[in-house]
């Protein structure tokens, strides 16, 4: 054996040692527990750190949450508030017409529920377009290709409200883009108290933002398309549009769905870079589900913890009808994969 | 077993030694809107070096923490031991009473009385802090802009409607963006509802529905902003009653009228330097008076502070006449002090030629102010009531309801408010 190498055999026993030491301790109380439980016992055992972290930051909220939505009053302390049942709920779902907002007790969530629609609708088919675009282009063979895909991926690394301030110092009354307006000759304009153009900034600062993400996911799944299928479409023939239709797009479809469906449950749950750049405006065209909650049970001085419960349940409930849809898409995936 | 003793002796003893060295510690969450956070640290640092002792922490925070993170905190029971507030009387249940634990309690009732009320319960005898300044809502105009466009500053008893013309022809004449701003805050358009006649307050002490005296103003001011004479974003720009100030705004001359408060004074002073001369206008006329409303931030000892002798000190030292005096004068707020505003001849520590008249227009047009908006500081529902009226009113600003719309659903949501609190 050379020095060298007795030197790192040495060097790795004296830094095993603690870990062996500590094994030895931990082996004695383990050894009792697998006796006693058997196998299974052990994978409860392994589990039951990450078990207990679930719990207290995930179930044990989640069921004070369910006793909040059945109580009223302006006190946090459980024991001070009263019980109300099923009150929040009804006062929430009273409505005369859905769609007519005006029309409804608890006017702001219907209007928050409506805004949220419309920008999931467009948000996610914006998103899922330009992330597919992009992931396209920086598949093949461009100059540059591992430079873009990190700028492209750079603004997923920002946080939400650094890139909701970004924005908003871009698109304010004062903003740069009014600037780059007034030097071209053009009259500066209020984007962000326009209805239009505030959702139109809501919808692309948050496209601008995720899509380095769901491009990287487009970006694997193009990767796996065996080259060999474009090869052979191509000595027949085919050209490019067709190829994408027939053979990019079919195979690529178990990512275009985890996508979709990931994308959706983000934007349902959209918040805190749309609350920078606009803050719910103009008026209330940008308020967003997260923020009605947000405000109605912590913000806002009329705020109503009992009701704002009750909101993020019913917004619960759509989160768990999407996650279910996902889990059903990974299964499908799953199950093709395994008869290819 | 002697080992067991031997352990057990030496984890009471760091248990002791870990509990004193918080015995002395006093923590303060406080907020500034101008310079009052160093002034109030130097005047700390002065305190902790007579009483080695105490600790005092000043943890500087935003104003957004005091009014959505601190009644959380306050409501887990929680929260620091001492806190600037304006949300005072609402939260009064919190309070301490410091009334067994100063040394003087008559010295507090003789020079705090006028406003104790408004920061304990309703029929409480508690001394559960002091205002560190007095405020009074008011406007300022930018005079330069005025004298550039040739157009006369309007006198005492200009209306509401005297100077939106007036800072109109300045904001065409100068090319502005708008006229006029307020900040985005129920509390600021209450004045001058109360100048058009509005009372808040039904005769039972619970809110009453919004009357013709808010109507006529808020019809006004929503006729202003859709035609461009108030700036759009300060209140339009965002949902809820999120506040917005417009003092940016009126920094960078972009507006020549703005509607704010006293409080303002100081951060004008420092952020407009000798860039333009401005002043302070007071409250315009209404058809019922020219009133603003009075209110400020108070300084209160949280009741779950484990150190209460210690927090009393505290409170005993920043409530001292030759303190508030000294404070006032660097932070140029308006004392709420009895005996210094008696004995006058406050020296305000500003070489601004445009301070000393500001603060003397405020002084006086505290005098001014009319009953219904008196009343509001020490009333439980004033928040609520002032919430409702910007999320409500924002709407209308926004295109989204009508202004018979947003009457009923001020008075609901207010109405809700009352029936949660029950």
């Amino acid at each position: 054996m050379t020095a060298v190498a007795t030197l790192k055999t040495w060097t790795g026993a004296a830094l095993a040692a603690p870990v062996v030491w500590l094994a030895s301790i931990v082996n004695v109380p383990l050894k009792w527990w697998q006796r006693a439980t058997g196998t299974g016992g052990m994978a409860a055992f392994f589990l039951a750190p990450n078990m207990a972290i679930f719990g207290i930051f995930v179930l044990v909220p989640l069921v004070i949450n369910f006793f909040y939505s059945a109580t009223s009053g302006t006190a946090y302390f459980l024991q001070d508030r009263t019980y109300v049942g099923l009150e929040q709920y009804q006062r929430l779902l009273d409505c005369g017409n859905y769609l007519d907002t005006a029309t409804c007790r608890e006017d702001l969530f219907w209007k928050a529920v409506h805004n949220t629609g419309l920008f999931v609708l467009v948000q996610v088919a914006l998103l899922t377009v330009v992330s597919m675009i992009t992931a396209l282009i920086l598949n093949r063979e461009i100059v540059g290709r591992s430079f873009w895909r990190a700028v492209f991926f750079f603004p997923v690394l920002l946080s939400p409200v650094v890139t909701g301030l970004i924005w908003r110092w871009i698109l304010q009354r004062q903003g740069l883009l009014n600037l780059i307006v007034h030097d071209l000759g053009g009259d500066p304009y209020n984007w962000l108290t326009d209805r239009f153009w505030a959702f139109t900034a809501a919808v692309s600062v948050s496209v601008w933002a995720h899509m380095g993400f769901y491009t990287l996911i487009l970006l694997a799944g193009l990767q796996a398309i065996p080259r060999d299928l474009y090869e052979a479409a191509e000595m027949d023939g085919t050209k490019p549009a067709r190829g994408f239709w027939r053979i990019t797009l079919p195979l690529l479809m178990p990512n275009l769905l985890v996508v979709i469906v990931l994308a959706l449950i983000r934007a349902v749950q959209i918040f805190d870079e749309v609350y920078v750049l606009t803050g719910g405006g103009p008026g209330t065209s940008t308020l967003y589900l997260t923020q009605y909650i947000y405000e109605i049970g912590f913000a806002s001085l009329l705020r109503n913890p009992g009701l704002a419960s009750a909101a993020s349940i019913l917004m619960g409930l759509v989160l768990v009808v999407l996650t279910l849809l996902q889990l059903q898409v990974g299964r499908r995936g799953e199950r093709k994969g395994a008869r290819e | 077993m002697k080992k067991t003793r031997t352990l057990l002796a030496a984890l009471s003893v760091s248990l002791l030694a870990s509990t004193s060295a918080f015995a002395g510690d006093v923590r303060i969450m406080w907020y500034s809107d101008g310079v009052e956070g160093d002034v109030i640290q130097d005047l700390l640092n002065r305190f902790m070096k007579d009483n080695p002792d105490i600790h005092v922490t000043l943890d500087n925070v935003a104003y957004k923490v005091i009014q959505e993170q601190l009644p959380i905190q306050l409501e887990a029971g929680q929260g620091p031991d001492i806190a600037r507030v304006t949300n005072i009387k609402e939260l009064a249940q919190h309070w301490l009473d410091l009334r067994p634990l100063v040394a003087d309690p008559k010295y507090w009732d003789d020079n705090f009385g006028d406003t104790l009320d408004w920061m304990r319960p309703d029929g409480s005898k508690a001394i559960t802090g002091f205002m560190t300044q007095l405020t009074l809502t008011g406007g300022f105009a930018n005079k330069t802009l005025f004298e550039q466009a040739g157009v006369a500053l309007p006198g005492d008893k200009a209306t509401w409607d005297d100077w939106v013309n007036a800072a109109a022809e300045v904001a065409k004449s100068q090319q502005l963006p708008a006229a006029f701003a307020i900040d985005r805050s129920g509390h600021r358009i209450s004045g001058a509802n109360v100048s058009y006649g509005a009372n808040y307050i039904g005769p039972d002490g619970k809110p009453a529905k919004v009357d013709d005296g808010t109507k006529a103003f808020v019809g006004k001011l929503v006729d202003w902003t859709a035609k461009g004479l108030m700036l759009k974003d300060t209140w339009v720009s965002a949902a809820g009653s999120t506040y917005r100030a417009a003092a940016d705004d009126f920094i960078n001359a972009q507006i020549p009228f703005y509607y704010s408060g006293s409080w303002q004074v100081a951060n004008l002073s420092t952020k407009i330097g000798d860039s333009f001369d401005w002043v302070a206008t007071g409250s315009p006329c209404g058809t019922a008076g020219c009133s603003g409303v009075k209110g400020g931030a108070a300084l209160v000892a949280i009741k779950y502070t484990k150190n209460p002798k210690d927090v009393a000190k505290v409170m005993d030292y920043l409530a001292r006449e030759d303190i508030v005096k000294e404070f006032s004068e660097r932070t140029l707020f308006l004392p709420a002090h009895k005996g210094v505003i008696t004995k006058g001849g406050l020296k305000w520590g500003s070489a601004d030629k445009n301070v000393g008249p500001a603060l003397d227009k405020f002084v006086k047009a505290a005098g001014e102010t009319l009953p219904a908006a008196d009343a509001l500081p020490p009333w439980k529902w004033a928040n609520a009531y002032f919430a409702a009226l910007v999320t409500r009113v924002s709407q209308v600003m926004a295109g989204e309801l009508t202004l018979d719309e947003a009457w009923g659903k001020i008075d609901q949501d207010i109405a809700d408010k009352v029936a949660e609190a029950k």
